[in-house]
Formats: structure tokens, C-alpha cells, sequence
């Protein structure tokens, strides 16, 4: 595996900046936190200004302003406009110059994101603005310079900025997902960005390979391969060409990395016994997690690492259960069904998400720490499995097969705005969204 | 192995087979004077002699035969599984016996035993309910008096089913330990 990841992103010069008057960072009053998506805030973007003139400043003005909207769409927080509903004409003047106000409240906009577009040689000015258009005023105001190609990654760091502005939090726009795939005719391990964008092949072991799971800097891949015809544990750094392998006799599966620490938990099952494991980085056991004759497996951890969710068997079908770590407690937390497993504990500690079967199907559900719920997410389309968390807490990524074979899709935290990430050849499983990535 | 077994068997029939002639071809010397009786009951004796050769072959060939079978038998014979379940049912541990029987009389092969599940549960979880299945053979093999050490596990989890149906049938199909020789 290599990958060249160059950082050209620092080419991307932020030429100026608008500070907003009145504005302080402790009004983020325009989404409420805790209940996100019970009302989505009316957007307007009208296709970006053509600063300079000719083709290709008119197809990238347009296209840009398409996908600033479909980024900000992703996040379920906001209704999109539609263009043909605008009083003013959808590429005009009056977005850059000084904004008539009322042509947006009185089609019902909330916010409204303008921009402007120059393009000289290869190199792409562009500058974005973010109104409240019942206050009449400038949310945010960037101008970024960098080339046409970067265009992608200069929408999304200005996603970032609005989404920082109404929300408070950095958003979800520089990560990624890791997959499983089958379009080689094996299982291998493929990364996308979080819209489904530029998947690309991670492994190529020929084998089975399965279970990838991010560590908390989004440094490091562990995942499950029979590369050695066996399934062992392999850790992989993901810009370098190194890494660990453990392959104890049995299973070596279900990585999950410790919070911000180079320790990760996984299911081995060298005793004869499928038990969880605590791992350096390096793959030496630090201590076992699990006692109990019978399956324990598929660890997750809370966000501040004092607990672990994990299933097991004990009390004769898979359940999920929370084990303390400092007074070694395990209690319960499901008790619906006969199958619950995949537990994934949620960012913000509060919930976990699983599968749960029932009538031979799986389906998601959310269940809180607090034994509030659980909520199924998901109904009566296929099997629905493998859900994983955005960063932020307010997306979860999983695996279905409502249209046939096993597809990734994303919904928000709540069930709602369930869509299909990407299509490839063969089946799509065990989605894992990333952490934020720092240098992206 | 088969080869040695061969020649083994070829000398058990065949050696006795050429004695008996031998002693068969004195006695008839000494009794009869007549040619054409004498003639005749060589033609006999060669008749009777190629019909035990034949038996011989044959005895051979299903001894042979029988030997083959207890291996596809050991090797094609899977054991099933509730869902959900790596218990070994009655049916189960009646193969396991024969399973044992065969490894007994076949002292120098190891085996690995496949765990593998129905798709019908989560993947992570098939993982480990398949070494779960797996090991429960071995541990019954094991008990019969089978060496740990002739014995390999490996789950497979859902990832390798036999039939990819979607119906009892095929998932209870899928429900196996698979038996192979390293």
C-alpha cells in the first residue's frame, strides 16, 4: 500500500477575512444542538458570480455553487432552495453587490450563501459569503485562492466555516469512510471522503479482508485479513509503509482503538475462547477485558475511555453489554430481541447504535447509556446493519440491502434523510466514518 | 500409504493363491494315469486358479474402495448446527465418532476444522461463533482420544457459505463444521 498525499493543500491561501460584528460565539442559536433535525433552516444558493469572463469561469461557478449546496445539504440540517423558485435570476449581481434582503425572506430563505468567481490561468479566486437574511446580516465572509482543481476541498473548508458559525462545531467535512468491498471478487478495504467521493482501494491482500477501524488521529487502519490464510490482526499506518500483525491461534478480530491513545481493544480467541483484549499499537497484549466462558466480541469504547460496550453471550443470546473499567462492573443494555451486536458508542457518550434482529432481519437502532430507548432507525427495507458514527454525532454511516445488494448509506442520528452514499461493483459492508482528519 | 496397503493385500491373497496351486499340481500327479482326465482337471485347477486370483483383485479392489470412502466420508461429511448455537447435536457427535475412528486408523494425518455460520447473523459476531463451532468439535474429538496437536481450527464466519439461498434449507446447510486434511 501508498499513498501519496501531498500536501498541496496549503496552496490554498484565505486572502481576507470579515469579521462579524455582533456576533459571538456563544449565539449559535440557528441549530439547536440537541435537536438538530427537527426543523430544517431554508437556504438559498444562487449559482456564483462569473468575476471573469468566459467558459470555463461560468461552468466553475456554477458547478461550485452546486456542490457548496449539495455539501451543506449532506449535513440534513438544511432545505435547499430550488433555483427556479428565486425572484432574482439565479446567477446575479445583487449576490455580491449589496443583497435585497427581502428577495430572499419572501421566498422563505433563512440564510442565503453567495459568491463570486475569477479565474486566471490555472489559479481560482473565489469568494463566499454567508447572510442571515431576517438580520440582514453577514454571517461569514472568506475569499480563497488556490487552483481550479483544489476547487472541492475550498468549498469544504467554507462548508466548515458555516457549519462552525451556526453550529459551533468543525463539521464532518474533512473525513472520510473506510469500507468493504467486494469488486475485486475478495473482500478488501477501500476509503471514500464522507460524501462518497473519490473511493479508492486500500488493501489488496486477495483475501477476506474485513473489519476496518480508524484510530482516534486517523493515522492508523486496524483491520481483519486471511492474507495468511488465517484471520489475524493487521495495524497499518496509513501514510507510511509500516505496521503490526498479530496472529495469536483462533480469531485475532473487531479492533477498536482506545481514545487518543495508541491502545486499541480486539476479540482473540488463542484460549479457545473469543475474549476482548487490550493492545499497544504494536499488538502486545496489555491485559485481558472479558471474562466469560463464550463469545464476547466487537468492543467499542466511550468517548472518554472509561467504559466498554461490547457483546456477549452470557446470558444465551448476543446482547450488549458496558463493562466499567475502574470498578469492573457489566451491566446490561439491551434486552429487546434475541440478536443484538455492532455496538457503536456515539461521540458525544450518551448512545450507543446497533443491529438488532428481528423476524430475520436486521435493522439499526439507538439505544441511550441511560437505558432511554431504544429507537429503531430503520425499518422494514432489507437488512440493515454495521452503523458507525460521525464525528460530530449527528450522522450515522451503515450497510443495507434495500436495493438488493449490500449497499453504504447514511442517515442523521434520528433516522431521517436515509440515502445511498456510493455505488461500486460487487457488495458495500462495515462501514467506519473517520475522525476529523487534522491535516486535511 | 494406499500403495503400501496394496501390496500388503496383493500378498495376502495372492501368496496363498500360488501354495495351493503348488500343492494342488503334486496330488495330481500322483493320482491319475489317464491323460485326457489328467488334462482336464488342469484346465480345472487353471479356472479355479484364475477365479481366486479374480476374487483376490476384486477383495482387493473393495478393500481399496472402502478405504477411499472413509475418507471422502471424513472429508465430505459436515456437521450441522442450530442458528445461533455451536452445540453439538446427537447426529453431530454420532459423525464426530466416526470422524474419531477414521483419525484413529489414520494416526499420521492432521485435520483443520472450519467453523462457518449462516449469513442470516452479523459478521463480527459469525467470526467468533464460527471458532466457537470449531472448537467445539475439536474439543470433542479431542475427547475420544484424538491428539490436540492433530487438530487445527479455523472460523470462516458467514464468508464462505455453501449455498447462498436465502431460505432454511440453505442456511441450515451453512451452518457446518468442514473437515479437512493439512
Amino acid at each position: 500500500m501508498r499513498r501519496c498525499r501531498i500536501k498541496i493543500f496549503w496552496l490554498i491561501v484565505i486572502i481576507s477575512f470579515w469579521a462579524v460584528p455582533g456576533m459571538s460565539r456563544a449565539g449559535y442559536d440557528y441549530i439547536d444542538i440537541s435537536q438538530p433535525f427537527l426543523r430544517k433552516i431554508p437556504m438559498a444558493v444562487p449559482w456564483f458570480k462569473n468575476v471573469s469572463s468566459g467558459h470555463k469561469t461560468d461552468q466553475l461557478s456554477k458547478s461550485a455553487s452546486d456542490l457548496l449546496a449539495e455539501t451543506l445539504e449532506f449535513t440534513g440540517f438544511f432545505k435547499l432552495l430550488d433555483r427556479d423558485a428565486f425572484l432574482v435570476a439565479p446567477q446575479t449581481d445583487a449576490a455580491f453587490a449589496s443583497v435585497n434582503f427581502h428577495d430572499w425572506t419572501s421566498i422563505g430563505a433563512e440564510l442565503l450563501v453567495t459568491g463570486g468567481v475569477l479565474i486566471q490561468d490555472d489559479l481560482v479566486e473565489i469568494e463566499l459569503r454567508l447572510y442571515d437574511t431576517f438580520k440582514g446580516q453577514l454571517l461569514v465572509g472568506k475569499r480563497y485562492k488556490g487552483r481550479v482543481e483544489d476547487i472541492r476541498k475550498i468549498i469544504r473548508r467554507f462548508c466548515g466555516e458555516v457549519i462552525y458559525t451556526l453550529t459551533g462545531d468543525r463539521g464532518i467535512f474533512n473525513t472520510e469512510i473506510a469500507f468493504v468491498s467486494t469488486g475485486t471478487g475478495n473482500k478488501e478495504i477501500y476509503i471514500c471522503e464522507f460524501d462518497g467521493y473519490n473511493p479508492r482501494q486500500l488493501t489488496h491482500t486477495h483475501n477476506i479482508t474485513l473489519s476496518p477501524a480508524w484510530s482516534s488521529d486517523g493515522e492508523w487502519l486496524a483491520y481483519t485479513s486471511y492474507e495468511k490464510g488465517k484471520p489475524d490482526l493487521y495495524i497499518k499506518n496509513l501514510r507510511e509503509n509500516r505496521g503490526y500483525v498479530v496472529a495469536k491461534k483462533g480469531i485475532n478480530t473487531t479492533p477498536a482503538w482506545f481514545p487518543n491513545k495508541f491502545e486499541l481493544a480486539a476479540t482473540l480467541s488463542f484460549s479457545d475462547d473469543p475474549e476482548i483484549y487490550l493492545l499497544t499499537g504494536t499488538g502486545k497484549i496489555i491485559k485481558r477485558l472479558t471474562y466469560n466462558k463464550g463469545i464476547d466480541v466487537s468492543p467499542t469504547w466511550s468517548p472518554d475511555g472509561k467504559s466498554l460496550a461490547f457483546v456477549s453471550k452470557r446470558s444465551g443470546t448476543p446482547q450488549i453489554y458496558i463493562k466499567d473499567l475502574n470498578s469492573g462492573q457489566v451491566k446490561r443494555l439491551t434486552f429487546q430481541g434475541r440478536y443484538n451486536t455492532q455496538p457503536s458508542w456515539s461521540p458525544r457518550g450518551d448512545k450507543v447504535a446497533y443491529s438488532g434482529m428481528e423476524n430475520g432481519h436486521n435493522n439499526i437502532f439507538v439505544v441511550g447509556i441511560d437505558d432511554q430507548g431504544p429507537i429503531q432507525l430503520t425499518h422494514d427495507e432489507g437488512d440493515n446493519e454495521s452503523p458507525s458514527w460521525s464525528p460530530d454525532g449527528n450522522l450515522i454511516v451503515f450497510a443495507s440491502t434495500r436495493e438488493g445488494p449490500s449497499r453504504i448509506y447514511v442517515m442523521t442520528s434520528y433516522g431521517t434523510d436515509q440515502r445511498r452514499l456510493l455505488v461500486l461493483k460487487g457488495r458495500q459492508t462495515e462501514p467506519k466514518w473517520s475522525p476529523r482528519m487534522i491535516n486535511k | 500409504m494406499q500403495k503400501k496397503l496394496w501390496i500388503i493385500l496383493a500378498m495376502v491373497f495372492v501368496i496363498p493363491g500360488l501354495l495351493f496351486t503348488a500343492s494342488c499340481a503334486k496330488k495330481a500327479v500322483k493320482e491319475d494315469t489317464s491323460m485326457s482326465q489328467q488334462a482336464q482337471d488342469e484346465a480345472e485347477k487353471a479356472k479355479q486358479e484364475e477365479l481366486a486370483r479374480q476374487r483376490a483383485i476384486e477383495e482387493a479392489r473393495l478393500e481399496e474402495e472402502a478405504i477411499q470412502k472413509a475418507k471422502d466420508n471424513f472429508l465430505n461429511e459436515d456437521i450441522h448446527f442450530e442458528f445461533d448455537s455451536a452445540v453439538l447435536a446427537q447426529d453431530a457427535q454420532e459423525i464426530l465418532k466416526t470422524k474419531a475412528e477414521w483419525l484413529q486408523n489414520n494416526p499420521n494425518v492432521k485435520s483443520t476444522v472450519e467453523g462457518h455460520c449462516d449469513d442470516r447473523g452479523t459478521l463480527e459476531y459469525n467470526l467468533a461463533l464460527g471458532e466457537r463451532r470449531a472448537s467445539s468439535a475439536k474439543s470433542f474429538l479431542v475427547d475420544l482420544g484424538i491428539a490436540a496437536s492433530r487438530l487445527t481450527t479455523i472460523s470462516y464466519g458467514e464468508e464462505r457459505p455453501v449455498d447462498p439461498g436465502q431460505n432454511e434449507a440453505a442456511w441450515a446447510k451453512n451452518r457446518r463444521c468442514h473437515f479437512t486434511i493439512n
